[in-house]
């Protein structure tokens, strides 16, 4: 008996040994141990022995057992490790493939710099109205402080409604200074951004662009606070320290004072840097709401008063992001949208910064 | 508006440089368009004596000179019929760049004949119209004395840019004053010294104006003057003039455009022995014509000021003189006119007839009354200086209006305005600058009584912008907006928010936003059920009507990014369209289009054309982010015409289309001559019901289950045309309370299906909220599931 298991011992080892894979190591384990394995045979056939040898040879069947799983077990470990092995060096994916495509469209620069301007005004509580496209001449000039026939009128190259002579393009969102302040009690502070049209199309000009009107009635808004109030745009909008305002006096029919605004700015041959420079350049038409316009919605002037102001978006846009053509903004070119477009989780806001 | 500054320091006596003159300009509101330096593109060209003449070999016209320069002797060849032996002229050296042409000047043979450098005509230098010959300086300049020196230019030339309200800076004397007020010198008056008169003019004025027109005219001077001679004018005045723009005429005409600029007072002049009888000043009849000055016909409205002799219309008042008593170099008798006229009549006349005049300009902006009287000795000493002869007595039919007006004003108005603050004495001393009658009346209240010169001023807020701008608006402190809450609430509106959400919505969807115009070309609209608003003055054939659909316009962006060799196109835009002339019938709408392939081609899928479903998915991403409850719309299989009828669908809630989408009709194909098919959708933001106010946001409970759901899948044939969102919705309803999920994962036709027939396979998921599912549950669900795909014309394939 002890003969026989040191050589099933041996020829166990040796078989462990030379299994090449886990299937012929799961084989030699069950010729070893299964129901009618070499081991199992061995450890039924001390029931045979006469008592005195059964507890030597039952110490002894244990001892190969023992042996023999641990080889097995050493054995299982290395030849899993191996063949992970060859699954790695069998599995590749060429990582310089390029990736499935997540289609991302691009969003227009007005919309982007509308909704840069309403987040910097919301945040001084302005609120956002609006008004029609199409109005009349009441809300477009009359109510305004036009004149009728006054040459301020030409200054605005008007497209006239077919059919319908006192309605045309809005000429500027200062339509909606009036609509706000027929609908609406003072105080206000509202902006209004939409579209304007004049008829006038050359290299700087479209008969479509963008403006945003900004209105305060109060009983104690003055020049200084428009003053204030477009020089903290300014900072916000062109994400500047500094972004030095010049205010020049200008005429609008519907303020009185009136005043064009200008930036500072360094044209060099390739780029314009705003807020910094010895250059000027123009950005937007302001005032103090004029008397007139407030009789007209019914306000007294000596008791209300507050300032407007009227500022391109498109131009705003071209200043702060270096576009260079107006009239390339509404040419639907796939090219430029690309290059000028915003990706559509850039959303504006005060807290984040506008821009990336 | 152009002028030199030794033009502006004859009515201003200052030392300050073009510099500061143009800064306080700025300051005070007169914006500076530019200095230009006149004369600086003339670096380079030289006087040059022409010391030889001789005939050209192959050209009777040319003349081959010698130049005698600075620089050395030159051959030049020379066509111009004035070159003679001994003159001076402007000679441009080779590599010079030609003013007029902006040609740079090259050596070249001519007729056979080497010709290097060249003697220059006033209009090649820019400097004046005449092309006839060569400058001609006459002996007397130094060879080699710059171009600019020996022509007499004057620079720099200020252009400035003058806002509607202020016609008294219309004329070199008006921005003189205001530089005057605001301390940069002292103001020189014009001469109106008396001119005697010689004769007595019997030229009688009358006016027909009917009652009801008002005052279309309400004072009308002449002045007549004989023994003229109507020659050029002097060097000084037509170099004031050319650097002002204009063409020098003859004296005559010259000394009105003078008086225009200088002045801002327009003058006209009338060949005394063309007119017949008295002048009369009437309003016009439609049809009447009128003979220019610029040579054109007129054909006149009903109501504009016109001037007549006994022959007919002689001058169309404060715009333009006739053609038929005009001045030339014949004239020696003439009539001056001086006159005001109704701005407004003289605007619409302009407009009408479409003439720009620097007449017109100023009239219609008003001009000063009480300089009418002055100027007929202003304009007399001037035209008797040029052209000689006497002057007759002055005429004045009407009378001078007035147009002072009185504004009291307190001093704390202007604080109240512009925050600034100021002392009685700086509002005195600086209206007072301006040219206003100022009174005190204590306690920072004055009684100001406006210019004559000044049409713009009529209550106290003008007044405040007149001191503001004088202490220059740098001044005005800066004052923070400050909310007044402490933290803003929601600032936009249900419309404008889904615009902002819409927007980037879609482009998350890869399509890009577009920004085209409102107007659209007439054929474009038809195409999209045509415009119900038209513009009555468009710029172009192609932008007159209002959009009907934001399509039109992106349509038509597919066609020209596919001539830029673009293939794969998805283009959108949230904004309105016009339904009607009302406010309300603007429509704030999203649309947009595909065209090309669904993505790009890559390795790691099968290409695949846009089809009417992109468009859905589409659709369906603007309403849900625009707050539409996706499963409260019923879908129907028909769109509009200009949507493909077999491929289109629309989005109902209720009666009301929401959304529509689909391929692009291909008749539109050709109209806008896309390359391929063309998608499309347009969701109708504004139609969308406003979400309903809730107290609270807190969500609806979470339920789920505890016990494991059971995934059955089904294959149905099922007969070509039943819709397959019927068949799910039939599936998802069979077993309400166990369906919880109803997905169609396969879709086949071919082999296998029988003729007339669809696979269709979907995967059902089944769970209750309280049990495990048995068995015995499970075969009843199934059977019901069948049933109801039964009941619309799917049977189960076995």
């Amino acid at each position: 008996m002890a003969d026989r298991l040191d050589s099933l011992s041996g020829e166990l080892l040796a078989a462990v040994d030379a299994a090449a894979d886990l299937k012929a190591l799961d084989d030699v384990r069950v010729a070893a141990l299964g129901k009618k394995g070499s081991l199992t045979d061995a450890a039924k056939s001390l029931g045979q022995l006469p008592p005195e040898e059964r507890r030597e040879a039952g110490r002894r069947v244990n001892e190969v057992k023992d042996a023999f799983t641990a080889a097995l077990n050493a054995k299982k470990a290395d030849l899993e490790a191996s063949a992970l092995d060859a699954r790695l060096m069998a599995e590749t994916v060429d990582v310089t493939l390029p990736v499935r495509p997540q289609p991302m469209g691009r969003l227009h620069p007005v919309g982007q710099v509308m909704e840069e301007i309403t987040a910097i005004f919301a945040d001084m509580g302005f609120a956002v109205a609006e008004g029609p496209d199409i109005d009349d001449d009441f809300h477009n000039f009359t109510a305004l402080n036009f004149p009728p026939e006054h040459p301020a009128r030409d200054m605005h190259d008007t497209f006239f409604i077919e059919g319908h002579k006192e309605l045309v393009l809005r000429t500027h969102t200062s339509t909606v200074q009036i609509r706000t302040m027929l609908a609406q009690k003072p105080p206000l502070r509202i902006i209004a951004p939409g579209r304007t049209f004049r008829c006038d199309s050359d290299a700087t000009h479209s008969p479509m662009f963008h403006q945003v009107e900004g209105l305060v009635i109060d009983r104690t808004t003055h020049m200084g606070h428009l003053k204030g109030c477009l020089e903290d745009f300014a900072r916000a909008f062109f994400e500047r320290d500094d972004a030095p305002l010049r205010l020049r006096p200008s005429f609008f029919p519907f303020t009185e004072p009136s005043a064009e605004v200008d930036v500072r700015c360094r044209r060099t041959k390739e780029e314009l840097i705003v807020g910094e420079g010895d250059d000027w350049l123009e950005i937007l038409g302001c005032g103090m709401v004029h008397p007139n316009v407030l009789r007209n919605v019914g306000l007294d002037p000596d008791e209300w008063q507050g300032f407007a102001f009227g500022m391109g978006i498109d131009r705003m846009a071209m200043l702060k992001y270096g576009i260079p053509d107006l009239r390339t903004f509404f040419e639907t070119d796939l090219r430029w949208l690309k290059h000028y477009g915003f990706v559509p989780l850039d959303t504006p806001t005060t807290f984040a910064g506008l821009a990336r | 508006m152009k002028f030199t500054l030794p033009w502006l320091k004859a009515h201003l006596l200052t030392d300050a440089d073009a510099a500061t003159i143009a800064e306080r300009l700025t300051a005070l509101g007169i914006e500076v368009e530019g200095i230009e330096p006149r004369g600086s593109d003339l670096d380079g060209f030289a006087v040059g004596h022409v010391t030889g003449v001789r005939q050209h070999p192959n050209a009777d016209r040319l003349r081959l000179c010698t130049v005698e320069t600075k620089a050395g002797t030159f051959e030049v060849v020379c066509g111009a019929p004035n070159v003679r032996l001994g003159m001076k002229g402007i000679f441009a050296p080779e590599g010079s760049v030609i003013p007029a042409s902006g040609q740079v000047l090259k050596r070249s043979k001519i007729r056979g004949v080497e010709s290097s450098g060249m003697l220059c005509s006033a209009r090649e230098l820019n400097i004046g119209d005449d092309h006839d010959g060569i400058i001609d300086l006459g002996d007397e300049p130094v060879v080699g004395t710059p171009a600019a020196v020996a022509l007499g230019l004057e620079g720099p030339v200020f252009d400035i840019s003058i806002t509607p309200n202020r016609s008294d800076c219309f004329a070199v004397h008006g921005v003189a004053r205001e530089l005057a007020a605001a301390g940069l010198g002292r103001l020189v008056q014009p001469n109106t010294n008396e001119v005697p008169a010689r004769f007595a003019s019997r030229l009688r004025v009358h006016f027909d104006f009917p009652e009801e027109a008002g005052t279309p005219c309400p004072v009308f001077v002449t002045r007549e003057f004989r023994g003229l001679t109507n020659g050029a004018s002097p060097a000084w005045l037509q170099e004031r003039l050319a650097a002002s723009g204009l063409r020098p005429i003859s004296a005559l005409v010259d000394v009105t455009n003078w008086s225009t600029l200088d002045m801002g007072r327009p003058l006209h002049v009338f060949d005394a022995d063309k007119l017949v009888g008295d002048l009369r000043l009437r309003l016009s009849k439609a049809g009447e014509e009128f003979l220019g000055l610029d040579g054109k016909t007129y054909t006149l409205d009903d109501g504009m000021i016109v001037i007549c002799d006994d022959t007919g219309i002689v001058s169309l008042a404060g715009i333009m003189g006739g053609e038929s008593t005009g001045c030339d170099e014949t004239t020696t008798n003439v009539v001056l006119e001086i006159a005001m006229f109704d701005p407004i009549r003289t605007a619409v006349t302009g407009r009408k007839l479409g003439i720009e005049s620097d007449a017109r300009t100023r009239f219609e902006r008003g001009l000063d009354p009480a300089f009418v009287l002055p100027s007929a000795d202003y304009a007399a000493a001037m035209i008797l200086e040029l052209c000689g002869g006497e002057a007759s007595d002055v005429v004045v039919a009407g009378q001078v209006p007035d147009p002072r007006v009185s504004i009291p004003f307190a001093k704390r108005e202007l604080t109240r305005l512009t925050g600034l603050e100021v002392t009685d004495a700086e509002v005195m001393d600086g209206l007072a600058a301006l040219g206003f009658a100022v009174a005190s009346e204590g306690e920072g209240r004055f009684e100001v009584t406006t210019p004559s010169w000044r049409h713009d001023l009529s209550q106290p807020a003008d007044l405040v912008e007149e001191l503001a701008r004088l202490r220059g608006f740098d001044a005005i402190p800066s004052v923070s907006v400050r909310r007044d809450e402490a933290v803003s609430g929601r600032v936009l509106t249900t419309s404008q928010l889904r615009r902002s959400r819409v927007r980037r919505a879609l482009a998350a969807r890869g399509l890009d936003e577009a920004c085209t115009f409102s107007f659209v070309a007439d054929d474009q609209a038809e195409a999209f059920g045509g415009a119900a608003v038209r513009l009555a003055n468009p710029i172009s054939a192609d932008l007159v009507a209002m959009r009907p659909s934001l399509l039109p316009a992106l349509a038509a962006a597919v066609a020209k990014n596919q001539a830029r060799a673009q293939s794969d196109l998805a283009f959108f835009e949230v904004g309105a369209v016009y339904t009607g002339t009302k406010p309300g019938d603007q429509e704030l709408t999203a649309g947009g289009v595909r065209a090309g392939l669904a993505g790009e081609r890559h390795w790691s899928a099968k290409e695949r054309a846009v089809d009417a479903l992109d468009a859905k998915a589409d659709a369906l991403a603007a309403l849900e982010a625009a707050g539409a409850r996706i499963d409260s719309l019923k879908l129907e299989c028909a769109a509009p015409g200009h949507y493909h009828p077999g491929r289109s669908g629309v989005f109902k809630l209720g009666r009301t289309v929401l959304a529509q989408f689909g391929e692009l009709h291909p008749k539109l194909q050709k109209l806008f001559d896309w390359k391929d098919r063309v998608v499309g959708f347009e969701v109708f933001l504004d139609r969308i019901p406003e979400p309903r106010a809730a107290k609270t946001r807190a969500r609806p409970k979470l339920v789920t289950s505890a016990f494991q759901p059971v995934d059955r899948d089904f294959a149905f044939f099922v007969d070509k045309g039943v819709a397959a969102g019927d068949l799910v919705a039939a599936v998802r309803g069979a077993v309400p309370d166990l369906v919880q999920n109803v997905a169609l994962f396969d879709v086949y036709a071919g082999k296998g299906v029988p003729e007339g027939k669809v696979s269709m396979a979907v995967a059902v998921r089944l769970q209750a909220l309280d049990r495990t599912l048995t068995e015995a549950d499970i075969e009843e669900a199934s059977g019901r599931i069948v049933a109801a795909a039964q009941a619309c014309g799917a049977t189960l394939r076995q």
